[in-house]
């Protein structure tokens, strides 16, 4: 029974800031929809008993990614008039993405019973909790995709440092550990100039 | 506590229900009031440190200034400047104090006194602080004024930067116990050196992960030498400067909320939680109540936190980003390695 309550709570919930996320006029307002969205969509994770996959998506995607993102956005100047005045420009192109996306929808709601857990039949009691399931499938059927998936976002990473990376001259640079090595003896200099005679430096 | 109501004749669905609500309540109520005393400890310890009286006047030796204050907030009237964006101005108080109580569901304070005894609870914990920052981004934005924004620019990226090496030191933390259960992880330190001493913290290989735990849990929190985001001499009050009344102590319970939050998280994950310190039976010593054990570490814990508060000279910004990037994060990559090398070598052997 709550269960229930609790699927139709985050699909709805799910599906309507999903539809907020394309009207909200703000697009501030837009990311806050879609953390909306992800975070129920971490709720459904659970309800299906994917713990370790709903923890993930908030850890990442709402605690990380979508910081960024409105990070990004919030500091966007946006200029409405400029946005409209491409929307017939671009208004086929719009179109393509969103065939596509809805020809893809259908295939995986006919499709729907392919895969294990879905296809109706009882699924097999849960004996050990999924990180360790995951870890385990992870570490042995999928070594080699993992270490792909891992060598492309190394990679991923070293680009987009050497993208940013700008080297600009004449810029002086804080040491931090110089700076805490340095002790008095080093800066100060008593010194007692004759009267009349002024400091040398 | 749910077989209690159902041998009261309640259905399981009533009782589980009840019992679930009079969980939330034991824990949320006790936590309200342990703000309001850790704000007096909290202003004591400072005024104990600048030698000052601190709050000395509302109660007997100012115990009730908190309940005073409270009040007077309480009583002030709610301002919404003109231009704010309203609805997330009202909603970002809101949303930060309510992340800040969320987190308590999976804490536990003695065997088995926990609300939600779930095996992901390390990672739970991580998720709800992470979704911390919103309030504080929120707000920032919605008020509609430069220095909250800038507050809430800073906010961001502080967060995302220690929240990276937080999740290396738990990383090392969980492959030491084996478990994301916050339970588990307390149970697992048991006579963790030789027998003698329970706590991850006194491993040589995990102490430097629990100090810097320690002070990526101060940043995490916005405690003074990392509070950039409400800096008075830069940016007036930061994200609150724009807000008054409740909608002001509601940041101010979820603030102090956080930070008794993660003194818990540091007694659980690195000192043993509910367990004494040693495993060796001094006279009263196994027949102290776990949780009095807890709430000791705690209060040392808080007492750090506002030691540091007290003497420690906030950082600037890119010392800040540097002590995240630069040390920890390269830091707790290492351990990480070393850990896990630690325990390849002598779980599985050489060869595995």
């Amino acid at each position: 029974m709550i269960a229930i309550l609790a699927f139709y709570l985050f699909a709805t919930l799910t599906i309507a800031s999903a539809v907020a996320v394309i009207f909200a006029r703000n697009p501030v307002h837009s990311v806050l929809w879609l953390i909306v969205a992800f975070f129920n969509a971490a709720g459904l994770m659970l309800l299906v008993g994917a713990e370790f996959i709903a923890m993930l998506v908030v850890i990442v995607y709402v605690g990380a990614v979508a910081v960024l993102f409105l990070f990004v956005v919030m500091m966007l100047d946006v200029d409405f008039s400029q946005l409209r005045s491409g929307f017939t420009k671009n208004l086929p192109f719009g179109l393509l993405i969103a065939l596509v996306l809805l020809a893809e929808i259908i295939i995986a709601v006919s499709a729907w019973r392919a895969g294990p857990a879905l296809s109706g039949r009882e699924v097999a009691a849960v004996t050990q909790p999924n990180i360790i399931a995951l870890g385990q499938l992870l570490y042995s059927k999928y070594l080699f995709p993992f270490e792909i998936a891992g060598l492309i976002l190394l990679v991923a990473m070293v680009g987009a440092i050497v993208l940013t990376h700008r080297e600009r001259p004449g810029q002086q640079r804080q040491n931090a550990s110089r700076q805490i090595r340095r002790r008095p003896e080093d800066a100060v200099r008593n010194t007692k100039p004759g009267v009349g005679e002024g400091m040398k430096l | 506590m749910t077989a209690t109501f159902q041998n009261w004749g309640l259905t399981y669905e009533w009782s589980w229900f009840i019992a679930t609500v009079v969980g939330i309540l034991l824990i949320a109520l006790p936590l309200m009031l342990a703000v309001a005393m850790i704000i007096y400890a909290d202003r004591k310890i400072w005024a104990a440190i600048a030698l000052r009286r601190g709050p000395n006047v509302v109660g007997p030796f100012g115990l009730l200034q908190s309940f005073a204050d409270g009040l007077k907030v309480f009583l002030k009237e709610t301002i919404v400047p003109t231009s704010a964006n309203k609805g997330l101005f009202l909603i970002a108080p809101i949303v930060s104090f309510t992340v800040a109580l969320i987190v308590w569901a999976v804490i536990p304070f003695d065997v088995g006194v926990v609300l939600a005894d779930v095996n992901v609870g390390l990672l739970y914990v991580l998720a709800a602080s992470s979704l911390g920052v919103y309030g504080v981004i929120v707000a920032g934005w919605a008020s509609n004024s430069k220095y909250p924004f800038y507050s809430a620019l800073r906010a961001a990226a502080q967060m995302v930067s220690y929240e990276v090496s937080i999740g290396f030191v738990l990383i090392c933390v969980v492959l030491w116990a084996g478990t994301f259960n916050l339970s588990q992880i307390v149970i697992q330190q048991t006579g963790h050196i030789f027998g003698l001493l329970n706590g991850f913290g006194f491993n040589p290989l995990l102490f430097p992960m629990a100090v810097v735990f320690l002070i990526s849990s101060m940043a995490e929190t916005f405690r003074t030498p990392f509070d950039l985001t409400e800096a008075e001499s830069e940016l007036v009050a930061g994200f609150q400067t724009e807000y008054s009344s409740m909608s002001f102590a509601l940041f101010w319970l979820g603030e102090y909320g956080n930070v008794i939050l993660m003194c818990a998280l540091n007694a659980l994950l690195f000192w043993g939680g509910w367990l004494p310190p040693l495993n060796v039976d001094l006279i009263p010593w196994f027949d102290i109540p776990g949780i009095l054990w807890l709430f000791a570490k705690m209060a040392f814990f808080f007492f750090v936190f506002s030691w540091v508060r007290a003497t420690v000279p906030r950082y600037r910004y890119d010392q800040l980003m540097r002590l995240g990037w630069k040390i920890f994060l390269p830091l707790s990559l290492l351990f990480v390695f070393l850990i896990s090398g630690y325990l390849m070598l002598t779980r599985y052997g050489a060869a595995a």
